[in-house]
């Protein structure tokens, strides 16, 4: 077992992928360049221009082109640098790729896998810090996965390599340089199939991406406080693991929902309306939420770190709904 | 009209049968829709059924055909069954997409007719897309797509021209200039409406106009493209003058255009036109083009009635066919 870092785990995940012939890359900037992020760094040597392809920038014909060769039996990996720039490619993501299947009654097929990365807290400003991941899960037709560890971006990403829909996979920003241990056999991490990454009895803590990990550090604070917090990843936001939330909920009886975007049509509220369906009677109080603040993101560092979710906000949630 | 490689007689009559049959089709749906049995929008295309049957007649099967959501002409001359189609605009568990499209989606995978799309400008991505998987994939094939003058000011027009080109891929954006876009005429909307197909000069991209009312020479030129673009050339872009003889929908009355106008482009019908020149040319007799339309009718009163009996879908479809893994 090995430890490696989240953007080796892409790395690895996207060599994986070439090994077929009917998956190439595209995308701003991952050639020469590397990729923003790094990810691709030296692709462009090893698997040549045809399977590693620059593009223009131009976000919506890339993941257009991406879908139209998916339905062309292809299974195309389209990196969109942010997911602040997947505003450009909408029309073709969520008009066209999301829906080709039913509106073709099921004769369409189209496997396109969208890596895209979110996530603020990098001091880049207001159109570069966004997390609209959520957005893209109110979608029906389209997969949409947030990895939050190494271990889980490499099973996951092998999950959508199977899949026979378009996928939005989505990379946290700040967590490329994160470690965690990655067996040398082969796995997958299933969709729909939440982690409990931290068993508690007290409290439920649900979150995806880093919130998962200032969720781990707040319940770490709690334990010395004397609460014991159960903490569940969700790993892919479509599909959903409404079982593994409820049945939590149900034995804990509290529950706070995480999330880095903003309050308002947050995907946690969709997280508390299934709590609150499923699981009303075992709650000993009101779910709270715990969101980014609803302001476009500063620039200046402090102003940033103050409108991004930490663990303190966090301790204080539960706390309260504790009534502590 | 002078011919540089004339077509058989075969073919020429083929020609009158397809534009014929979508003529009718279409004719027969727009009464539907009187009487409730389409609903939505229904877009027409009659006025312009030379250019889809002048150009889809130059594809061999392979060859994908992807356009915009005035698309039964094009679904039509790519090998739809018309009784499908139909059935797909009544919303039945029949039609093409098991009554989940609807007049603005057709698909045939199997014909490779890849889908009317309906938002403007947003299936150039997709023939983009599929014109590479042919080229990746070492296939002998190219992508047909069809366009409205309206989408030459959408972004994606000049995205997808731009990749096209850059990694000359084998596709044909086929303009169909019929000069307005819903309700507003291409002079109100574009700087550079007067020559439409010169845009492609900003792309290297090889560009002709064509007569889109003349169905033998939107076939020799589309022909002309194909060569080039199979013998490896890259992209082409194809303009067809022409003009829609009904409103942009069933709902519109087109109250924008005007009367002289209107009556102008009609003396251009490109059926009546070929049928005349068929039988002035001595090709056909008024006999045999008779005869092809009496059996065009008995298709389209075929089609109506499968589309009348036909079932809707169960209730249970609603959520069929949304994901194809679990």
């Amino acid at each position: 077992m090995a430890q490696i870092t989240y953007r080796e785990a892409m790395s690895r995940a996207l060599r994986e992928a070439l090994k077929d012939e009917r998956v190439f890359i595209m995308g701003e900037d991952i050639g020469s360049y590397g990729g923003a992020y790094a990810v691709t760094k030296g692709f462009l040597e090893e698997y040549g221009g045809e399977r590693i392809r620059e593009t223009p920038i131009s976000e919506s014909v890339i993941s257009g082109a991406g879908a139209g060769a998916a339905i062309a039996g292809l299974r195309p990996i389209v990196e969109l640098m942010t997911i602040n720039f997947s505003f450009l490619a909408m029309d073709q993501i969520i008009n066209h790729a999301a829906k080709v299947r039913y509106m073709s009654g099921g004769q369409l097929t189209c496997p396109l896998i969208v890596r895209t990365v979110t996530g603020g807290g990098a001091s880049v400003g207001a159109t570069h810090s966004q997390s609209l991941e959520g957005w893209f899960a109110s979608v029906p037709g389209l997969r949409v996965v947030v990895p939050s560890t190494p271990y889980d971006a490499l099973g996951l990403f092998r999950s959508s390599l199977q899949q026979e829909d378009p996928v939005i996979f989505v990379e946290h920003a700040l967590l490329y340089s994160s470690r965690g241990e990655v067996p040398d056999e082969q796995y997958v991490v299933p969709f729909g199939k939440a982690d409990i990454k931290r068993i508690g009895t007290d409290v439920t803590i649900v979150a995806y991406a880093r919130m998962s990990m200032v969720a781990m550090r707040a319940a770490e604070d709690l334990e010395s406080r004397g609460i014991s917090a159960e903490v569940i990843d969700l790993r892919t936001l479509s599909p959903l693991d409404g079982d593994t939330v409820a049945e939590s909920v149900r034995k804990t009886n509290h529950a706070v929902v995480v999330e880095e975007t903003w309050y308002t049509g947050g995907f946690g509220a969709t997280v508390v309306g299934l709590i609150q369906e499923r699981a009303f009677d075992y709650l000993n109080a009101p779910v709270a939420r715990v969101a980014g603040s609803e302001v476009p993101m500063p620039y200046s560092r402090y102003l940033e770190q103050a409108s991004i979710p930490n663990e303190n906000r966090i301790i204080q949630a539960v706390e309260s709904t504790l009534g502590r | 009209m002078k011919l540089q490689n004339a077509p058989e007689k075969n073919q020429l009559l083929d020609f009158y049968r397809q534009m014929f049959l979508i003529r009718r089709f279409e004719e027969r749906a727009a009464e539907q829709y009187t009487l409730g049995n389409i609903r939505g929008f229904l877009h027409l295309y009659i006025g312009e059924e030379a250019i889809a049957v002048g150009a889809i007649s130059t594809l061999m099967l392979q060859d994908y055909v992807v356009t915009h959501y005035r698309d039964h002409g094009h679904a039509l001359a790519k090998g739809m069954d018309p009784s499908v189609v139909m059935a797909e605009l009544f919303g039945k568990a029949t039609g093409s997409s098991k009554g989940k499209g609807g007049s603005m989606h057709l698909f045939d995978i199997g014909k490779r007719f890849m889908g009317g799309y309906a938002i403007v400008g947003g299936q150039l991505p997709l023939a983009v897309g599929l014109a590479l998987a042919s080229k990746y994939k070492c296939e002998d094939s190219l992508t047909l797509c069809f366009l409205g003058d309206g989408a030459i000011s959408e972004g994606e027009f000049h995205e997808s021209l731009n990749l096209a080109s850059l990694w000359k891929l084998p596709v044909i954006f086929f303009v169909e200039n019929n000069l307005y876009g819903m309700g507003a005429s291409v002079e109100q909307t574009l700087v550079f409406h007067d020559e439409i197909y010169k845009f492609a000069q900003a792309y290297k991209m090889p560009a002709v106009r064509v007569d889109g009312m003349n169905v033998v020479q939107v076939m020799e030129v589309t022909n002309k493209a194909v060569e080039s673009v199979r013998e490896g050339g890259g992209p082409y872009l194809i303009e067809a003058m022409t003009y829609r003889f009904r409103g942009h929908s069933m709902a519109d009355p087109s109250e924008y255009r005007n009367k002289s106008e209107e009556e102008r482009w009609r003396k251009k019908d490109p059926i009546l036109s070929f049928s005349k020149w068929l039988i002035d040319e001595k090709i056909a007799s008024k006999k045999e083009l008779d005869q092809i339309e009496q059996e065009i009718e008995k298709i389209v009163d075929n089609a109506v009635q499968f589309a009348d009996e036909s079932p809707f879908p169960e209730p249970a479809a609603l959520y069929e066919d949304v994901y194809g893994s679990k």
